[in-house]
């Protein structure tokens, strides 16, 4: 104990001194988000210093080996990181789905020479990895996927689409569930395959969402060589890696929305609805809906350390990220329902400079992605019904 | 400190479990709804009760007690909701301990709490009068006479007041109703003149009282606490109270849910189990996330509350708002899903209602500790 409170002591310190004053801000859009990869451009120099200097560190990845780059600290040393970061509000120096998901999936299914070209270069931020998982007609039944890929000497030559692949436009290589056995039953025959996007035969379609951006792509293969080498774990048991890793995708989805940052709701609301003598909300209507909604997401939050300290006790249940996925989603959907509301016609305006271009009711758009994204809503509660209450058939 | 139990903590809970299931399942509530019984709870379980060291869970060491916390308190309050068990735990051996051991003298302390450790004394609070959970708004009147105070005004709502020894009350020695200054707490006997107790049986089997005040006297040596300045000893009872509260609705709802998930799997209709429809799946699904983040939020306040008890409002009133709705969703849930069973006497389930309704009205509802939140946010 008294280890971890100067581990604290020492942590609290050094974040103080390297992370500069503008990182310490919330975030207002996009570009304030690093995501790292061959032609990562940082959006300031502060930006820059922060990611080096926790680079150096080892910190965008605190709780990865060393030898990987990452910072060699338990589990419960990280959580000290997350929570001095949390206090200043620190940005996330790095953001990226090899850390996010395949980062972990490697660590367990990978081989050894994979982990090593792979993973230090994740937590540099050198490449940009983006997820092949959905197509046109795997959509929450993924496992009936078509992307083909067939042997060919010491490669497979892989052809299909996928669709909502996240910033595939902008991505480095991919994670990409093939099938490699068409007669096998449809969980049986499926590959988990890493491949550079740059490789003769892939292009990107951006698909223009209802908030007016294009945050995911059609992704298409037209006879692309990727050596069989690049498969991880066993061929025609990617449906296992798929699953771990969705597991990790769906928890860092439930951690979306900036969760306990910034101000408290009830006075964002106040700057456009306005307060009564006392202080309060001049909405009493709205202010009820804000409190109960801080209630319930101090609630998750507290179910998400805990999530964390059950792992690490080894007494979580594997499927639980399903449960935090379905209410984390579901609650950041009413936060911005809510902030809408708040912001009445103000919240209207949807190219002006006053209105940041439409910010909000963008990101308000944005979120009814996030019930969808990584299994929907629906996909989730049926996964806890069937792997965490044994309710039969489902 | 991690949000999971420790060792020590988990063997607390085992030997809970293990005393209330055996000795207190439901089926003992409903013997003493059924007797009329007029106590409402087994002064004999209440004793084996003082044995295992658990009405002297809150009491420090060298008062009898063992010197624990609100986690330890919290996980018998657990314990307790899964079978309803009725006994003095709250009254006695959480709040009336919680608040001897943080506001009394040496003289109080030494008088009471090793008496409430070996369960000889049965103690009650007593702060309510309107029909809401309102303790800013005591009107309970304390007038200075001659070498103490002579109290006069209603209580309601006082759980156990029908059977304690002691009563601690909250009054008025100044300010008006509304105001944090002019609060005072006393230790009252409740055989005092002038002093009127009415069992009031309540729709959960469980017992509380109204009592009249008309001019009981009261010495000043029996003050808990500073005059005048009882609110902040009284806040922090009260969210001890409402940390207990909480896991005993954590306890109540994921005893529900067990009960209405195997009946979900037992229950045929349209020639197979009905927790094969997926109408019923997702609700399950929904009730038990709900459950879990709750149980999250419950223990987080119960650490707080040891940790650093001034700074564990938000914390509380996070848990005590989360808990109210989701025992009040897990109990409505548990009735619809078990069918025309559900409103039967013969089944267990509606005690649970009953009992959830009540412990939402306790130390104030989810409506109460959500507009908290809000006001101590500044909102």
């Amino acid at each position: 104990m008294a280890d971890l409170e100067k581990f604290r002591a020492e942590t609290r310190a050094w974040l103080e001194q390297n992370c500069p004053a503008e990182m310490r801000k919330p975030m207002t859009s996009d570009g304030d988000t690093f995501w790292g990869g061959r032609n990562a451009k940082f959006s300031s120099d502060a930006q820059r210093v922060w990611f080096e200097r926790m680079r150096d560190k080892g910190w965008t990845v605190p709780h990865w080996p060393k030898e990987y780059g990452g910072g060699g600290l338990d589990g419960e040393e990280a959580k000290i990181v997350r929570q001095e970061m949390a206090a200043i509000g620190a940005r996330q120096p790095l953001t990226s789905f090899g850390i996010s998901m395949l980062g972990p999936a490697l660590l367990k299914y990978g081989t050894e020479e994979q982990k090593k070209e792979h993973l230090p270069k994740i937590t540099a931020g050198l490449i940009r990895w983006c997820q092949g998982y959905s197509e046109p007609n795997a959509g929450s039944d993924l496992a009936s996927l078509q992307t083909r890929a067939v042997g060919d000497g010491d490669d497979y030559i892989i052809n299909g689409q996928k669709i909502w692949t996240s910033y595939a436009n902008y991505a480095d290589w991919i994670f990409c569930l093939v099938r490699t056995d068409p007669a096998a039953k449809k969980h049986d025959g499926i590959s988990f395959i890493l491949f550079d996007m740059a490789s003769k035969g892939v292009s990107t379609k951006p698909i223009l969402l209802i908030s007016g951006y294009s945050p995911f792509c059609e992704t298409f293969f037209d006879n692309v060589r990727v050596p069989k080498s690049h498969v991880v774990g066993t061929v025609n048991r990617g449906w296992d890696v798929a699953k771990y890793l969705l597991q990790h995708e769906r928890a860092m989805i439930s951690g979306m929305g900036e969760r306990g940052v910034g101000r408290p709701l009830g006075q964002i609301a106040a700057d456009s609805v306005g307060a009564d003598a006392e202080g309060k909300l001049d909405d009493a209507q709205l202010r009820s809906q804000i409190a109960s909604f801080e209630v319930d997401e101090a609630a998750l939050a507290a179910a998400a350390e805990r999530a964390v300290d059950l792992a690490k006790a080894g007494q979580s249940h594997p499927a639980f990220s399903s449960a935090m996925k379905y209410y984390g989603t579901e609650l950041n959907k009413r936060r911005y329902e809510i902030l809408m509301s708040a912001g009445g016609i103000d919240a209207l305006e949807w190219e002006s400079d006053r209105s940041k271009g439409g910010a909000r009711p963008r990101a308000w758009l944005r979120t009814k992605a996030n019930s969808i994204e990584g299994g929907t809503s629906e996909v989730m509660l049926g996964i806890v019904a069937k792997r965490i209450l044994d309710l039969p058939g489902a | 400190m991690a949000l999971v139990l420790t060792e020590e903590q988990s063997m607390l809970r085992d030997s809970a479990r293990g005393l209330i299931s055996d000795k207190a399942p439901v089926a003992h509530l409903r013997g003493l709804r059924d007797a009329k019984d007029t106590t409402g709870f087994s002064r004999e379980l209440w004793s084996t009760f003082a044995e295992m060291g658990f009405s002297g869970l809150l009491v420090p060491e060298k008062f009898g007690g063992s010197g624990l916390g609100c986690v330890e308190a919290g996980i018998v309050m657990e314990e307790i909701g899964r079978t309803l068990m009725p006994s003095p735990f709250l009254s006695t051996a959480v709040l009336a301990a919680s608040a001897l051991s943080r506001g009394g003298s040496e003289a109080q302390k030494a008088q009471h709490l090793p008496k409430i450790a070996d369960g000889s004394l049965l103690a009650a609070l007593a702060i309510d009068e309107g029909a809401k959970h309102r303790p800013l708004q005591t009107r309970l009147q304390a007038t200075r006479s001659g070498n103490g105070f002579k109290l006069s005004g209603d209580k309601a709502f006082v759980v156990d007041g029908h059977t304690a020894d002691l009563l601690i009350v909250a009054a008025r020695t100044g300010g008006s109703a509304g105001d944090s200054n002019g609060l005072t707490l006393f230790l009252v006997d409740p055989k005092a003149r002038g002093l009127v107790v009415e069992r009031t049986a309540m729709v959960d089997s469980h017992n509380a009282a109204r009592i009249v005040f008309d001019n009981v006297e009261v010495n000043a040596d029996q003050v808990l606490g500073e005059v005048d300045q009882g609110f902040g000893l009284l806040d922090g009872v009260l969210n001890i109270g409402r940390g207990a509260v909480a896991s005993e609705m954590v306890g109540l709802s994921d005893e529900v849910f067990g009960r209405t998930v195997t009946y979900l799997k037992e229950r045929k209709q349209f020639g197979k189990a009905i927790g094969e429809f997926q109408a019923l799946q997702h609700r399950a699904a929904q009730l038990y996330i709900d459950i879990e983040i709750t149980r999250a939020a419950v223990l987080k306040a119960l650490q707080a509350l040891d940790a650093d008890i001034e700074k564990a409002a938000t914390a509380v009133a996070v848990a005590k708002a989360r808990a109210g709705t989701t025992a009040t969703l897990a109990v409505q849930e548990g009735v619809q899903m078990h069918g025309g069973m559900g409103m039967t006497d013969q089944f267990d389930i509606g005690f649970f209602m009953k009992r959830a309704r009540v412990c939402q009205e306790l130390f104030g509802d989810s409506n109460f500790h959500t507009d908290r939140l809000a006001s101590g946010k500044g909102y």
